[in-house]
């Protein structure tokens, strides 16, 4: 199906998908290449954040291969998980923070879990907290910030690392029209610097906007299979 | 359990960042400080306990082979009676050493009973001679129709006899404080396993998953509850172990040997005991806790 590179970071072989009832994803093949740039479209409930989550490791596929840096995803150890999450940085549709460290502190935790040099990262997270607009709430908790910031924090902290990848569920989904074309253009030079992006979101006019600053593919997930989406876009 | 060395090394370490991405819950961190307290607490009274029963067995123990020969007669013949009577034992095969007590120490010997002050020299106090016997011991019967024979004053007291027991009470209550301690490690280990695991369950899923999400490794997550909770186990257990030393301070010194309920009191090296309290405490609270972190770990991708 889609393929594209020889060499690629996430590739899904056949892949299907149940949380225990009938199928939910059936039948999904598609390779990321190093660098390329992928929108995720489709309706609630199709599957969208099961389909990230099969790309991170978060989930086992039930039928089919999953490969991460060409590692079958169901011979990793608990350790090569997280050593390979380490290289793809994740924005959770929910967040997910630890409510009582601040804000500066869940986000520079990707470089706490990984022991990495303090002084060079303090730099770094000012500089990321800035780009994201920030950098007054640092001192924040998590439950004290809205919607838009905690989502702007989630992809600062899946930046942190500077990871391979990138896959971002519904990362624009609660911030005004200006901040998430801020968030797109972030993205589109975090591409251009041969990051390899995902974005799953219902926002079509996102994904236009995209499309006059970055060769982007559009995926859709409907019928519980994955196809490339028309020209309609 | 493998020991992980590292993890060891870290949780000495002095960064104590690291076990901030676990979330304060004031509940199981009192309870946690207050179980391995009183834990270290009783585990000072089962340590006193079980060394002074260790120390009164001793005692009774080399007891066991002293006899008492009392002789009693008028003070004249007194002296008399009493080279025979040395004579008897130099003669008696099985019997090491025999010597007459002086006044001091008779007057020792019978403090317990009449206090301090007794007159010895003046009151008819039979003179005692202390008998030590060799390994194989002398033949009681044969030495007790000697003496009938020859000094019909005399009285063979054998204490073997009703020190026996005392050195059994002593050694059972010995094994008794020694089983104390055993259960008080046990029932802490518990204890804090059940609080460990019950933090782990109740915020923790969310706080596990994150910290999966952004890549930590179980080992890292462990590390953070299991440093946790060993230093809160190992502060309360220092505080509990503190206080106990204190009531065991206040306790009646071990002047009053004859009593079973005093001399519970640390002598000499034996104060150093109490300091292996928290130290044991901090061992059993990394064991239960990386435990309990790592089973849960396991149901967690
Ligand atoms: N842990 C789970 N156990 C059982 N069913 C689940 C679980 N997670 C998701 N589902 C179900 O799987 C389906 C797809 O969920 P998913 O979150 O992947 O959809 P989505 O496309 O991301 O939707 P949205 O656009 O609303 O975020 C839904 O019907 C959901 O109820
Ligand atoms: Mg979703």
């Amino acid at each position: 199906m889609f393929s594209g590179a020889v060499r690629s970071v996430i590739e899904l072989d056949e892949v299907a998908y149940s949380y225990g009832g009938g199928e939910l994803l059936t039948d999904i093949s598609l390779r990321l290449a190093p660098g390329s740039f992928h929108f995720l479209t489709g309706p609630s409930g199709a599957g969208k954040t099961t389909f990230l989550k099969l790309c991170y490791g978060a989930l086992v596929p039930t039928g089919g291969q999953a490969r991460l840096f060409n590692r079958d995803v169901r011979s990793l150890s608990r350790d090569e998980v997280a050593y390979a999450r380490r290289r793809i940085g994740v924005v959770h549709q929910d967040c997910q923070f630890l409510d009582h460290l601040s804000l500066a502190e869940n986000i520079s935790l990707p470089l706490a879990v990984t022991g990495q040099d303090k002084l060079a990262a303090q730099s770094n997270l000012k500089e990321l907290m800035t780009w994201v607009g920030l950098s007054a709430r640092a001192g924040a908790l998590p439950p004290e910030l809205s919607g838009g910031e905690r989502q702007r924090a989630a992809l600062a902290r899946a930046l942190i690392l500077s990871p391979d990848v990138i896959l971002a569920d519904e990362p624009t989904g609660n911030v005004d029209w200006e901040m998430s074309q801020r968030l797109l253009q972030l993205l589109v030079e975090l591409n251009k610097m041969g990051k390899t992006i995902m974005i799953a979101t219902h926002d079509l006019s996102l994904i236009r906007a995209a499309k006059s600053h970055v060769q982007a593919r559009v995926l859709r997930i409907s019928g519980r299979k994955l196809q490339l989406a028309g020209a309609d876009l | 359990m493998k020991v992980d060395l590292s993890i060891i090394t870290s949780l000495l370490s002095v960064d104590a960042g690291a076990d901030r991405v676990v979330p304060p819950t004031g509940f199981t961190a009192r309870l946690t400080l207050f179980t391995a307290g009183a834990m270290a607490f009783l585990a000072v009274f089962a340590l006193a306990l079980s060394l002074a029963s260790g120390r009164r067995r001793q005692l009774a123990g080399r007891a066991c082979r002293i006899s008492h020969l009392a002789d009693l007669c008028p003070a004249a013949q007194m002296a008399a009676q009493t080279e025979r009577a040395l004579k008897i034992l130099s003669e008696t095969p099985g019997v090491s050493e025999a010597r007459a007590l002086d006044p001091d120490e008779q007057r020792a010997l019978l403090e317990p009973w009449f206090g301090p002050d007794l007159p010895v020299e003046s009151l008819p106090v039979p003179q005692l001679i202390e008998v030590r016997e060799t390994g194989a011991g002398y033949d009681r019967d044969g030495l007790r129709l000697r003496l009938q024979a020859e000094l019909p004053g005399a009285v063979l007291d054998d204490h073997t006899r009703w020190r026996k027991p005392l050195v059994q009470a002593a050694g059972r209550l010995k094994f008794l404080g020694w089983m104390a301690i055993l259960l008080i490690f046990g029932a802490m280990g518990a204890m804090i396993t059940l609080a460990a695991n019950a933090a782990l369950a109740a915020n923790s899923q969310a706080v596990i998953q994150v910290l999966r999400l952004v890549g930590a490794t179980d080992a890292y997550i462990a590390r953070a509850f299991v440093r946790r909770f060993t230093l809160r186990a190992a502060s309360g257990a220092t505080i509990g172990m503190l206080v106990g030393l204190v009531a065991v301070l206040l306790l009646p010194s071990a002047n009053a040997e004859a009593n079973i309920l005093t001399g519970l009191r640390f002598q000499g090296l034996h104060w150093l005991w109490p300091l292996l309290v928290p130290v044991l405490a901090a061992i059993v609270a990394f064991a239960a806790t990386r435990w309990a972190a790592l089973r849960v770990l396991e149901g967690l991708r």
